[in-house]
């Protein structure tokens, strides 16, 4: 299992394996809005919560179908799941392998990209913490719509159509946790739905995202 | 001792029968190579066998983890080196060494090349190798001379004797001469799959949604 998670964090630093690659989009969205806003710094900064969440979302998306897809093409998904490694333990290393490799820079860099959205300073550590609970969640549920879509050509589109929705619940209270935080109100119960949606995930979907594998290998 | 007996066995192919009345045994020490036109079934009879689909009917009995699958493609890693992608299934197995597997596919002097730099024939060998390093006793191979010149052909027939040698069993499907003549041959098409109308089994056309 260590080795499949130490293989797949070798493949993403290489050549090729998009390592960095959601960051540079997050960099990029999160750049464009003041653009598009106006550089007021009032709007923006009520509205930096959402936009730090919403990029996180599409950058984490924008690796989403690599998981699986580029182990089919080779046929190692094949070899994987004849293995005497159970698929629901290669899928829980692959998402965190895509975790590693999307969701944490994501959580380091996200500070110095509040600044350019004149994110309020009582908020930046509620970023932090809101990313560092809420994202190994996309990875996950990640997992299942690229699993559902592996045999798939250009699959891509209908991956974010079928994910995009599971994320509302993390997106909602992830972004309310920087909120309430940014105006010092009570983080307690978004912490808590966040961190708890984060757990259920991670404790169901490996199960799901297997069971779709095994249709799709057929 | 029987390494693998198929009972019965019928199997599917996008939800229809294409292989129907299928029996045979291998034992340890055995090989056993199948043949057939193409699109009777091979490839998804060794899938079958491999677990990565269902039986349509019959029974398959094999010792548990004891099979070892190699599929048309090698299911390499092109940016890791031949040294990356053996440790990588070495460990995946729980075997320890790849020492054995890169000397007798001849891979010693392409230790340090990335996977994407090797030729065909090469790639190919270090598939086969992967195939030494899983430690299991039972090969079951889909095409596995593709690709190869005459002389890595004769490593791989050395290589399917050691093991046979060893113990072990191997079922090949091929069209190509495997320089394995005292491998029993199985031509599959006498159990060709009838149509439902003449009396055959039919498969479930929904099965992926059940």
């Amino acid at each position: 299992m260590l080795a499949l998670l130490s293989r797949d964090l070798k493949l993403a630093i290489r050549a090729g394996g998009g390592f960095g690659l959601g960051l540079a989009f997050f960099l990029i969205v999160v750049t464009l809005v003041p653009f598009g806003v106006g550089p007021e710094g009032g709007i923006l900064a009520r509205i930096a919560p959402g936009i730090l969440w919403l990029g996180s979302l599409l950058a984490c998306l924008l690796s989403l179908d690599r998981i699986f897809a580029l182990d089919f093409e080779d046929g190692s998904l094949d070899l994987l799941a004849t293995a005497p490694v159970p698929l629901e333990g290669v899928v829980t290393m692959k998402a965190l392998a895509h975790w590693i490799t999307t969701g944490l820079p994501l959580v380091v860099a996200a500070p110095v990209f509040g600044v350019l959205l004149h994110l309020e300073g009582a908020a930046y550590q509620w970023l932090v913490i809101s990313l560092l609970l809420g994202t190994p969640a996309l990875s996950v549920l990640g997992t299942f719509g690229a699993a559902l879509t592996v045999g798939l050509k250009r699959g891509g589109l209908l991956l974010s159509l079928l994910v995009l929705p599971l994320y509302v619940p993390t997106l909602i209270f992830g972004a309310e946790l920087i909120r309430r935080g940014a105006e010092g109100m009570a983080t307690q119960v978004p912490l808590l739905m966040l961190g708890g949606i984060t757990t259920a995930v991670i404790a169901v979907v490996p199960f799901a995202s297997a069971a779709a594998i095994r249709v799709n290998l057929r | 001792m029987t390494m693998l007996s198929v009972d019965n066995l019928a199997v599917t192919r996008g939800g229809l029968a294409v292989l129907e009345g299928l029996s045979f045994g291998l034992d340890a020490g055995h090989a056993l190579v199948l043949r057939g036109p193409n699109g009777i079934g091979k490839t998804t009879l060794l899938r079958t066998l491999a677990g990565l689909q269902p039986a349509l009917h019959g029974s398959i009995s094999m010792p548990p983890e004891s099979m070892a699958y190699a599929g048309h493609s090698d299911g390499l890693k092109s940016t890791l080196t031949v040294t990356e992608n053996l440790d990588f299934w070495a460990s995946v197995y729980g075997t320890d060494s790849i020492e054995g597997a890169l000397d007798r596919m001849n891979l010693r002097g392409l230790t340090e090349r990335p996977a994407m730099s090797l030729s065909a024939g090469q790639k190919r060998r270090l598939g086969l190798a992967r195939l030494l390093v899983t430690g299991r006793p039972v090969w079951v191979l889909d095409e596995p001379t593709v690709s190869l010149d005459a002389a890595s052909v004769a490593l791989f027939a050395d290589a399917v004797r050691a093991h046979l040698a060893q113990g072990g069993a191997a079922l090949m499907a091929t069209h190509i001469d495997l320089g394995i003549p005292e491998a029993a041959i199985l031509d599959l098409a006498p159990f060709k799959a009838k149509p439902p109308e003449q009396g055959g089994i039919s498969g479930a056309f929904d099965e992926a949604f059940i």
